[in-house]
């Protein structure tokens, strides 16, 4: 470690992973209520587990973009970060603001909640990922910007990379289109064309600047490649983003309500989406041919190569299958779009995560070699184990969609959605198994982390 | 491939190319809160409608199921639930929302579970006012089939 400041990071991981095993705890639950309609019914709803599963994911992954960030900039810029206070303050903020919330979301039925929260005043919750109390929403608005203040800061006084600018760029946009989370018309469809302002742009536009960056940052710390090298190819990346990701937002608009157009926009645009993902695969194994050192933390280049290749399976691949308008007609609202999100959630931001832990955590914890081989190797199985596990859910959920569009909307023996889900049963069994598949992976994780150090 | 590439070109094709996508999203996203009012015939959005939507979103209907495509996949699409239940005949669909509002939740065993959200005849009204006034949202021939 080579600033103190950068210590602040280590809470910020921590309290990302305990929310991921939250979060796959809570999808758990909710593949066996799928199964059993009876099962922690009437104490946890259906929408309640699913609010809590989604809205997990995204804190978790804020607190992770947070560490990451509080980790590199001090590297990048080459300075202490502006105010380390204010990082650990804005940790405890936003770990009160979230735990409060998701208790409310347990212990108070969502229409009451909406009431003590003031949303009367101004109605924002009640959609999909968006439904934080209005408290919740302003006090992320709050942490934000206490944490863009300090990034800023730092960068100002420091050195200016390519990597800083493109993380602060995706900081930036981060904050901006969050601000549409506060705009809900009257009018559904404008209000849901809006929604995808936060939704869409977050995923994919503003955050894979901040994955492109922490991923450039880990490449140029493991593999010791030449920062000119690295530059480049994190602008290529970037600007495929840019340029595919913004109006393949057009995707989202085939069927809701908008022009047509759309249709022709959108499957244009986003047959490109796939295309950064497949560069940061070169990236990823370009670098790692061409490396100048040989790391001993070995499992943080594993995790940045197989973020690289699941996030273009889940982003790129299960994104594409349904994306061109003809055949998003049929999938539209079926377990297929459910399958791209949780790969493409794992591959691209969870796995990133993972990568910036896997590098710091052990130089936060005074290893800077890394951990020991044999915790090296525990996380391995984890890795392996989680990997397969998403993968196995995915195709599970891909099978359930494919039925379900055979079933609702092709022919002319049509049968209803309760009826179709019901035949859908056993893949959703075998979807509940590699869940807790993926538990078991994130355990194994866990447990790489107490392995003793080996005497030297 | 790459190779050709230098950093100062793909540093211009990402401010070039992000801010030619930037306007082109800015101008479609001009026409389109245009367009939205006629497609979805704001012009019948009645008081109803809007508190229909209002509850719609207190009670978190999204989190179970889909609307317009989007939402939970737990439950049924209920944008043509109108035409589905109510076989496009306000009379008829306002009814069934009211026993089947009334009926939540079912006791079949292991059956998917709707909560009971305790609404008002009048708050069942409404939600029905707003499900009848999104199955007429010109939404591009979708959904594809009468299941939805």
């Amino acid at each position: 470690m080579k600033y103190t400041s950068q210590m602040v990071a280590k809470p910020y991981f921590i309290f990302a992973l305990i929310l991921l095993a939250g979060e796959i705890l809570f999808g758990l639950l909710m593949a066996v209520q799928y199964l059993y309609g009876d099962f922690l019914f009437p104490l946890i709803p259906f929408n309640v587990l699913r609010m809590v599963h989604t809205n997990l994911l995204i804190v978790l992954l804020l607190f992770g973009f947070m560490g990451a960030t509080y980790y590199l900039i001090p590297e990048e810029t080459e300075t202490e970060l502006w105010s380390p206070k204010l990082a650990i303050i804005t940790f405890w903020v936003f770990l009160v603001a979230g735990v409060a919330t998701i208790l409310g979301y347990l212990f108070v039925p969502y229409a009451e909640l909406t009431e003590l929260t003031f949303n009367n005043l101004l109605p924002t919750m009640g959609r999909e990922f968006l439904e934080q109390p209005l408290p919740t929403k302003v006090g992320i608005v709050l942490v934000v910007l206490s944490y863009l203040l300090n990034v800023i800061m730092t960068i100002v006084k420091g050195r200016k990379t390519v990597i800083t600018t493109v993380l602060i760029t995706g900081l930036l946009g981060l904050a901006v289109f969050f601000l549409f989370a506060f705009y809900v018309p009257d009018n559904l469809i404008m209000d849901k064309f809006f929604w995808w302002f936060t939704v869409h742009l977050w995923v994919e536009a503003t955050w894979e600047l901040i994955l492109g960056a922490i991923l450039a940052f880990v490449l140029i710390k493991v593999t010791g490649v030449d920062r000119e090298h690295i530059d480049k190819w994190l602008y290529l990346i970037i600007a495929m983003t840019m340029v595919s990701g913004i109006l393949g937002t057009g995707h989202h608009f085939f069927y809701m309500g908008a022009p047509e157009y759309w249709l022709w926009v959108g499957s244009i645009a986003s047959a490109v989406e796939p295309l950064p993902f497949f560069l940061m695969i070169l990236f990823a194994y370009t670098m790692t041919r061409e490396r100048k050192i040989q790391h001993d933390n070995k499992i943080a280049l594993t995790w940045a190569k197989g973020t690289a290749v699941m996030g273009f399976l889940g982003a790129g691949v299960w994104g594409f299958f349904h994306t061109l308008a003809p055949v998003n007609m049929f999938t539209h609202g079926t377990q297929l779009t459910a399958a791209h999100g949780h790969l493409s959630f794992y591959g691209a931001y969870i796995m990133i995560v993972f990568t910036m832990v896997s590098y710091a955590m052990p130089i936060l914890r005074g290893r800077p070699h890394g951990n020991s081989q044999k915790a090296q190797k525990v996380e391995l199985t984890s890795f392996w184990m989680m990997n397969i596990g998403m993968i196995g859910l995915t195709l599970a959920l891909s099978i359930a969609g494919i039925v379900q569009i055979l079933d609702q909307r092709v022919g002319t023996e049509l049968i209803g959605f309760m009826e179709s889900q019901e035949s859908l049963a056993g893949i959703f069994m075998v979807r509940a198994g590699f869940g807790v598949l993926v538990l078991a992976g994130l355990l194994t994780y866990f447990y790489s982390f107490f392995v003793k150090e080996e005497a030297k | 491939m790459t190779e050709r590439i230098t950093k100062s070109m793909a540093k211009n094709i990402y401010y070039g190319g992000g801010t030619f996508a930037l306007l082109i999203f800015l101008a479609l996203t001009f026409d389109t809160v245009h367009q939205i009012p006629k497609r979805s015939n704001q012009q019948n959005m009645t008081e109803n409608v809007v508190a229909g939507k209002k509850l719609w979103e207190d009670n978190n209907c999204v989190g179970c199921h889909t609307i317009v495509g989007e939402g939970a996949y737990y439950a049924p699409e209920l944008m043509n639930v109108f035409q589905r239940r109510g076989g496009a005949d306000e009379g008829t669909f306002k009814a069934y929302m009211q026993s089947w509002m009334a009926a939540q939740p079912l006791d079949t065993p292991n059956r998917r579970k709707m909560p009971q959200f305790n609404l008002s005849k009048e708050e069942v009204d409404s939600l029905s006012d707003f499900l009848i006034w999104t199955s007429k949202v010109n939404a591009n021939e979708w959904p594809p089939t009468i299941e939805g």
